[in-house]
């Protein structure tokens, strides 16, 4: 008994740090990781980077579309605010709004998946096609349908873009579910008496998690764009909060003479995303090798 | 053949429907009384009550989403509240535009998209392949609004080559139609690359080559008829995503297309109008799926001997 024991928790740690080995060799993925990284902690210390109601929203218009410079390091906006601060209090935003939305997908998503895949036959019919019905319409307009239902504020954002990534989770936590659920471990476990749903948490779940949590992963990028996307047109969030969809819009006016007030916070939106995508693409491989393409 | 479609047609009807009572539900969720949008705010209860009763919108919302599929039977999908003229004919006239962006995207990335991801695939890991990969690793993160933006900071303001979008000329899309198409080139070129990589590995492909084959007519004809089937559930995929994206790139470029009817009829909680936007989108999502489907019949024998 002692000695299985040892065996299985050595095992188990050996995968954690192949998986960190296999991920470590990959140097764009590390490149990925160490950008969101930065941006986790800019967005967690945002208050002590820089003051919101003094720097963020404070305006000042005779110092507006200032170029770049050693106070302004990226200038200033059209209401003379930072922009530096501006896009460091926007990261916890888009950071929030990205998790947050992605989380009620999973949630939502991931149950009516598992529960298609567990239980097959006419309820899997019903909920998978109405999932293929939302999934008929792209994820931005369906955003818009329901931003313009619920009204624009930050919760019915993280609503609307996650309710509308939602059957992209339920159609991948329900491929994973039919790919384990008749496994030898589960009928074992259901043979000893467990219930339907301690069976899909603790038996089902954690043996299908590396294809979630890749997904999980490139949707938080989705999500950015598409409330940097709803933002933009005037459906997301509302001025003066610093998000970066926002300022770009409030900033293409001045494009011709201010060029900066609109060309900084697209790059920073480029780089969230490609580095969520290179950590995702990442970790799929890392996770599982024998989906490398 | 026929059979087939007609199967795929049959079964276009549930998700139209199912699609339409969506999208009406859940705009019927919206807080506020639209009687009171089309009287305005000095109007007197009676006033409002009358036209609440005009609109129809005292019924259950079911008698009312049937009232109004019947009507779109008949062509009509109500009148706009800001303007009063009929809904249908404000999305007619917005359609094209909307259209023709959608498909010049489409086309800009199939046409580059397809030949880069069949170079990067043949000539794998070469300067080329690199180069291609870093593109669509770049496009795909590109906020699409932002790159039409830079086009028109580039292009139209300090080049002053081409019009920062206009609707009547030609020339006045091909910022638009570049804006549109460059993330959906990123995908074709990583979908046909992969897919291309999977093909020419394959026996058949060897055969081809043992026979004499000149390299041109085996990666032509042998390998790319079999790898496009998947590139073209994408571009099926992506024809919807453009027609979404349509809607943020006409508010870059200021076109008269369905994208900023709807979002000026969102603002102005003019429901009619957004809700033939809306329905209009997902009938046309509906046609492209099953527009798509077919194409396969057609490409690939396997699902036509089904159907024989």
């Amino acid at each position: 008994m002692e000695k299985t024991k040892t065996v299985v928790t050595r095992k188990k740690r050996s995968q954690l740090t192949e998986i960190w080995r296999r991920m470590r060799r990959n140097k764009l993925a590390m490149l990925g990781l160490a950008i969101v990284v930065v941006l986790i902690l800019v967005a967690v210390f945002a208050d002590q980077i820089a003051d919101y109601n003094e720097v963020v929203i404070k305006q000042n218009i005779i110092g507006r579309y200032q170029g770049p410079s050693a106070e302004h390091w990226f200038g200033t906006d059209e209401l003379g605010r930072d922009i530096f601060a501006r896009l460091v209090h926007g990261a916890r935003i888009s950071l929030l709004v990205g998790v947050v939305a992605v989380i009620i997908a999973l949630a939502t998503g991931g149950t009516l998946g598992a529960i298609a895949g567990y239980f097959g036959g006419v309820i899997d019919n019903i909920i998978m096609r109405i999932m293929d019905i939302f999934l008929s319409i792209p994820i931005l307009l369906l955003a818009i349908m329901i931003v313009s239902a619920l009204g624009s504020s930050m919760l019915n954002l993280m609503i609307a873009i996650g309710i509308a990534s939602m059957p992209t989770f339920a159609r991948v936590v329900r491929a994973s579910v039919l790919s384990v659920k008749d496994q030898e471990f589960v009928e074992a476990a259901r043979a000893i008496g467990a219930t339907n749903s301690h069976i899909i948490l603790r038996h089902i779940l954690p043996n299908c998690l590396s294809p979630i949590i890749v997904q999980a992963t490139l949707r938080v990028a989705t999500a950015i764009l598409s409330t940097a996307s709803l933002s933009f047109i005037g459906l997301g969030i509302k001025p003066p909060a610093p998000e970066w969809g926002a300022m770009l819009a409030s900033g293409r006016s001045a494009i011709r003479d201010a060029p900066h007030v609109v060309v900084i916070p697209g790059l920073l939106i480029m780089v969230t995303i490609l580095a969520l995508n290179l950590l995702g693409d990442g970790l799929r491989d890392a996770l599982d090798p024998k989906l490398k393409r | 053949m026929g059979k087939y479609i007609f199967k795929r047609v049959l079964m276009m009807i549930p998700v139209i429907i199912g699609l339409s009572l969506l999208v009406f539900l859940v705009l019927k969720m919206t807080p506020g009384d639209p009687a009171r949008v089309v009287a305005g705010a000095e109007a007197d209860e009676a006033t409002v009550e009358q036209i609440r009763e005009d609109l129809g919108l005292n019924k259950p919302v079911l008698q009312q989403y049937v009232d109004y599929m019947l009507g779109l039977l008949h062509g009509t999908m109500g009148n706009s509240y800001t303007t009063g003229k009929p809904v249908i004919d404000e999305i007619k006239a917005r359609m094209p535009t909307t259209f023709i962006l959608a498909f010049a995207g489409v086309a800009v990335a199939v046409v580059i998209g397809i030949p880069l991801g069949i170079i990067s695939a043949t000539k794998q890991y070469s300067i080329l392949d690199y180069i291609s990969t870093l593109l669509a690793l770049a496009g795909v993160a590109m906020p699409n609004f932002w790159l039409g933006l830079m086009l028109i900071l580039l292009f139209s303001l300090k080049l002053g080559w081409l019009p920062s979008g206009d609707a009547v000329s030609w020339q006045g899309y091909v910022l638009p139609a570049i804006t549109m198409g460059v993330g959906a080139t990123a995908n074709f070129m990583r979908t046909t690359r992969s897919s291309m990589l999977e093909v020419i590995r394959q026996d058949y492909i060897r055969t081809a080559r043992a026979k004499g084959a000149g390299e041109q007519r085996v990666v032509l004809s042998h390998a790319l008829r079999n790898a496009l089937i998947p590139v073209i559930t994408v571009i099926g995929l992506q024809i919807g995503t453009l027609l979404g994206g349509a809607v943020v790139n006409e508010t870059v470029f200021s076109l008269p297309g369905l994208g900023t009817l709807m979002i000026s009829a969102i603002n102005q909680k003019n429901e009619p109008v957004v809700l033939g936007c809306l329905i209009t989108f997902a009938i046309v999502f509906s046609l492209v799926n099953l527009f798509v489907d077919i194409l396969y019949a057609f490409i690939d024998p396997r699902i036509k001997s089904q159907y024989k």
